[in-house]
C-alpha cells in the first residue's frame, strides 16, 4: 500500500472492467449500448496490455494498443453502419426484433 | 517515491462507476456521455503507468472520435429510448420473454466468474511493484512501431480502407425505384410487419 499501485492491482481493475462490459452486453436490450459494452471490453484489454508492458519495460505493450484502437474504430463504424442499415429496415434497436435469420 | 495509490484508486474508481452507469443507462445518449468519462479515467490509468503517448491516444482517438461516431448515430437514429419490461408485458403478443431474463442472469454469473477468473489468472504471477524503467518517448515507440511491425502498421491501413468502404456500402441509402446494384433493392422499405 506504499507507493506505487502494483501490476496486481491495475490487472484486478481490467478484470472488473471487462466483466462489466460482458454483462453489459448480456443485459442491454439495445444495439448502440451492447457496442458500447464491447468498446469496455476492448478498453479493459488495453488496460492490461499498457500494464504489462510497464511490467515487462517493453514498448509492445503501447504499440499493441496502437493496433487494438485501430480495430475498434474499424468496428465501431462497420457495428454502426449495420445498426444504421437494421434501423432503417425494422424501426428498432431491439436486437430480438432482428429474426429475419431465425426459423 | 510518491504516492501514486491515490490517483490510481481516484481513477479506477471513476471509471469503474462510470461504466456501470454505461450499463444502467437505459437512455443510449447518457450511455455514451459516460463512456467518455470512463475513457477520460482509464486515460488518467494510462498516465499512471507512464504511457503518456497512448493516455492521448486514448483521449483523441477513442473519446474524440470514436464516441463522436456513436453520438452522431444516435443521434441521427432519433435515440429511441430501450423499452421497460412493463412496455414489452403490455405489448407482449408471441414473443417470447422468459428466454431474455434467463439470458441477463447468465450474463451477471459470466461477468461475475470473469472478475474472479480473470483477476485469478492474471495475478497468479505475483506481479509486485514495477522494475526497471519505463519506456516513455514517442520516438522509441514510433521507431518500433515502423521497424518491427511495419508490415502490422500497413495492413492495419488496408483494414482502415476497409471498413471505411464498408460502412459507406453498408450504409448507404437506396434511390426509391432506381437501379439497385447490391441489397435487395430500395422498392420495399416500407415499415415492418
Amino acid at each position: 500500500m506504499n507507493g506505487m499501485p502494483t501490476l496486481d492491482q491495475y490487472l484486478v481493475l481490467s478484470a472488473i472492467l471487462f466483466a462489466i462490459g460482458t454483462a453489459g452486453v448480456f443485459v442491454r436490450r439495445n444495439v448502440i449500448t451492447i457496442l458500447l459494452s464491447i468498446e469496455i471490453m476492448l478498453n479493459a484489454v488495453n488496460l492490461t496490455f499498457v500494464a504489462f508492458g510497464r511490467a515487462l519495460g517493453s514498448s509492445d505493450g503501447q504499440i499493441i494498443v496502437f493496433f487494438v484502437m485501430t480495430v475498434a474504430a474499424a468496428e465501431a463504424a462497420v457495428g454502426l453502419a449495420i445498426v444504421i442499415a437494421l434501423f432503417r429496415h425494422r424501426q428498432s434497436l431491439d436486437p430480438d426484433t432482428f429474426t429475419l435469420l431465425k426459423w | 517515491m510518491t504516492i501514486d495509490v491515490i490517483p490510481f484508486y481516484l481513477f479506477g474508481a471513476v471509471a469503474v462507476v462510470a461504466s456501470l452507469l454505461v450499463i444502467a443507462q437505459r437512455s443510449p445518449i447518457y450511455s455514451v456521455l459516460l463512456l467518455i468519462a470512463s475513457f477520460g479515467a482509464l486515460s488518467g490509468l494510462y498516465v499512471l503507468l507512464d504511457a503518456p503517448f497512448v493516455a492521448v491516444i486514448q483521449i483523441i482517438v477513442y473519446a474524440g472520435a470514436i464516441m463522436v461516431l456513436f453520438l452522431f448515430v444516435v443521434m441521427l437514429l432519433n435515440a429511441p429510448h430501450e423499452e421497460t419490461e412493463e412496455d414489452l408485458a403490455r405489448e407482449a403478443g408471441s414473443r417470447p420473454r422468459s428466454a431474455s431474463s434467463g439470458l441477463k442472469v447468465f450474463g451477471v454469473v459470466l461477468a461475475a466468474l470473469f472478475v474472479v477468473e480473470l483477476g485469478w489468472a492474471l495475478t497468479r504471477r505475483g506481479g509486485g511493484a514495477f522494475p526497471g524503467r519505463p519506456v516513455t518517448s514517442v520516438a522509441a515507440i514510433g521507431l518500433s512501431l515502423f521497424t518491427d511491425y511495419a508490415f502490422a502498421f500497413e495492413v492495419t491501413s488496408v483494414l482502415i480502407l476497409v471498413a471505411m468502404v464498408g460502412a459507406v456500402v453498408l450504409a448507404h441509402r437506396e434511390p426509391a425505384g432506381g437501379n439497385a446494384h447490391w441489397g435487395e433493392g430500395g422498392s420495399q422499405g416500407g415499415p415492418p410487419e
